[in-house]
């Protein structure tokens, strides 16, 4: 589990995230979603340590991460898994290097065990043939792939994801959200998603956290958000017409159904 | 223009741009005595480290061999030819000619001369490969992994310099002497025997140290300063190419700057 306490980041004058608190459940795939410019990247950089924060804690598993010495913080680093926005795979290896780069770095174990284990991770992600060539061979979908095959090789506690299906085709976009979620009950990871996508949003959204300009607007599940009575989360999911007549015909289907039983109560 | 001082304006405009101009100096310099300090750690993976070391061995050595030796080759021919033009006299003894290629070479253009396009070719490398791995989030990734990129990307650069451009511009100065003597020979100015008397004539051993001693100097600018200025990079494609011209810049002005300075401690 990780706890945000009273989270603040500023740059120079401008205040990013004025004070959030957050609760990410460990064994769920929780969301970060907001519009762009809401703090949803800065929040999650936070989180893991890539910016230090002007006050507040963040705690992993009860330890205060904010705080820590550094040899303590790479302890808690390796057991980090990161997907990035744009992959960020090391050009000049080969996607098993890739990897294997963690693995290497600080894995146990012999050669051959290492190769099995990076074996076991790319079938995971279902792109065992590529194993070969170089992240410019391959497609921005398999990209993600391998990023998420190097983000679980060492066994993560906690996986995190910015923007996983920016730039994917929704069908490839579906099948990151799948492995997503998959993986996160799997291994009983905690499992932190920054996105603005509606689709990872119902596919897979246990834990969701709405954030509007800088602060924490709504928190619930994908179950409740559909029916939410915040007009900014509102204005979010449904900013098209289309979903809003979608939200309308849904509410007029669920009256009707409704007065079709209450008819055959009366009946 | 009747307001028009320049005995006024210029010292306002040094007055006003001064304070900008001091602070840019010193938050630069701080940084990169930062950056050095950071990266003395103890390597997360001793193995890792060698690899990444000898991958830079391989890249400033081998990869700037080419450069040095048609630059070497044409630098010696050219002095030769252009003492040669300038010793009319028949009082001066051919030999001399030898005499002055062979401390010039040593003394300025192999270690100078050499670093100087150095700067360009390993200096621009450094800086647009650190900064496309910031910009490409790959430096963030391996530090969300718990490693000291300060120490596995920046150090095994100045330690690879600080062993291969001493090595560079020993070939340098032989190859310079070698090309001389054989512009005098193709030119018809003097005889392999007479050049090598020349070479022989008041030797001074102190002068290797003096070009050993520079090039040790300008090998950690090279690797240093083009380091700094691309594991800082911010923003995209424009920065590393800004980045890396100013690395370029800098680094040969200091180049300069140390040679004059050495020259004027040590000579």
């Amino acid at each position: 589990m990780i706890e945000l306490v009273n989270i603040k980041k500023g740059f120079g004058d401008k205040i990013i995230l004025p004070d959030v608190s957050a609760v990410m459940e460990t064994g769920k795939v929780n969301l970060i979603i907001g519009t762009s410019g809401s703090g949803k990247t800065v929040m999650m950089k936070c989180m893991v340590g890539l910016m230090p924060v002007d006050a507040g804690k963040v705690l992993y598993d009860g330890k205060d991460f904010t705080n820590m010495q550094e040899h303590e913080k790479k302890e808690i680093r390796q057991q980090i898994g990161m997907l990035f926005q744009g992959s960020a795979l090391f050009d000049s290896m080969t996607v098993e290097q890739n990897v294997m780069f963690p693995l290497d770095m600080f894995g146990k174990g012999t050669l051959r065990e290492k190769k099995t284990r990076v074996m076991e991770c790319l079938e995971r992600v279902n792109l065992k043939e590529a194993a070969k060539k170089y992240p410019a061979e391959i497609s921005g979908g398999m990209k993600k792939r391998v990023g998420i095959a190097r983000a679980i090789v060492l066994n993560p506690k906690y996986l995190f994801c910015d923007e996983p299906n920016s730039g994917l085709d929704p069908q490839t976009s579906l099948l990151i959200d799948k492995l997503i979620k998959e993986l996160t009950l799997e291994y009983n990871i905690t499992t932190v998603i920054n996105t603005h996508d509606m689709n990872t949003v119902m596919e897979s959204g246990d834990h969701i956290v709405y954030m509007y300009q800088g602060r924490k607007q709504w928190e619930g599940s994908n179950k409740d958000i559909v029916f939410s009575k915040d007009e900014k989360l509102n204005d979010f999911i449904f900013a098209s017409e289309f979903l809003r007549d979608a939200k309308e015909m849904r509410q007029m289907e669920m009256f009707q159904d409704q007065n079709w039983r209450n008819q055959i109560k009366k009946d | 223009m009747s307001g028009w001082r320049p005995g006024y304006v210029v010292p306002t405009i040094f007055r006003y741009l001064w304070p900008v101009m001091e602070f840019r100096f010193f938050h630069h310099f701080g940084s990169y005595l930062l950056m050095l300090k950071g990266m003395f750690s103890r390597p997360e993976n001793m193995r890792m480290f060698w690899r990444e070391f000898m991958r830079q061995c391989v890249d400033i050595g081998i990869g700037s061999f080419g450069i040095v030796f048609i630059i070497s080759l044409f630098m010696g021919g050219v002095t030769t030819l252009q003492i040669a033009y300038q010793l009319v006299s028949p009082l001066i003894p051919k030999s001399t000619i030898a005499q002055v290629v062979r401390d010039t070479i040593i003394l300025e253009f192999a270690p100078t001369l050499t670093c100087i396009v150095l700067a360009g070719v390993v200096g621009s490398k450094i800086a647009s490969e650190l900064g496309n791995m910031r910009v490409s989030e790959q430096i963030d990734a391996q530090e969300i992994m718990g490693i000291n990129t300060k120490g596995y990307l920046i150090m095994p650069k100045i330690m690879a310099a600080l062993i291969m451009i001493p090595c560079l511009i020993c070939i340098a100065g032989f190859l310079g002497i070698w090309g001389g003597e054989k512009a005098g020979e193709l030119g018809g100015i003097l005889s392999s025997d007479q050049y090598w008397q020349g070479l022989r004539q008041e030797f001074r051993a102190y002068n290797i140290f003096f070009a050993l001693f520079k090039s040790f100097v300008f090998a950690f600018i090279i690797a240093s300063v083009p380091s700094y200025y691309g594991y800082n990079v911010e923003g995209g494609a424009l920065e590393i190419g800004k980045a890396s011209t100013s690395a370029v810049v800098v680094s040969c002005v200091l180049i300069l700057f140390m040679d004059y300075l050495l020259a004027a401690l040590l000579l």
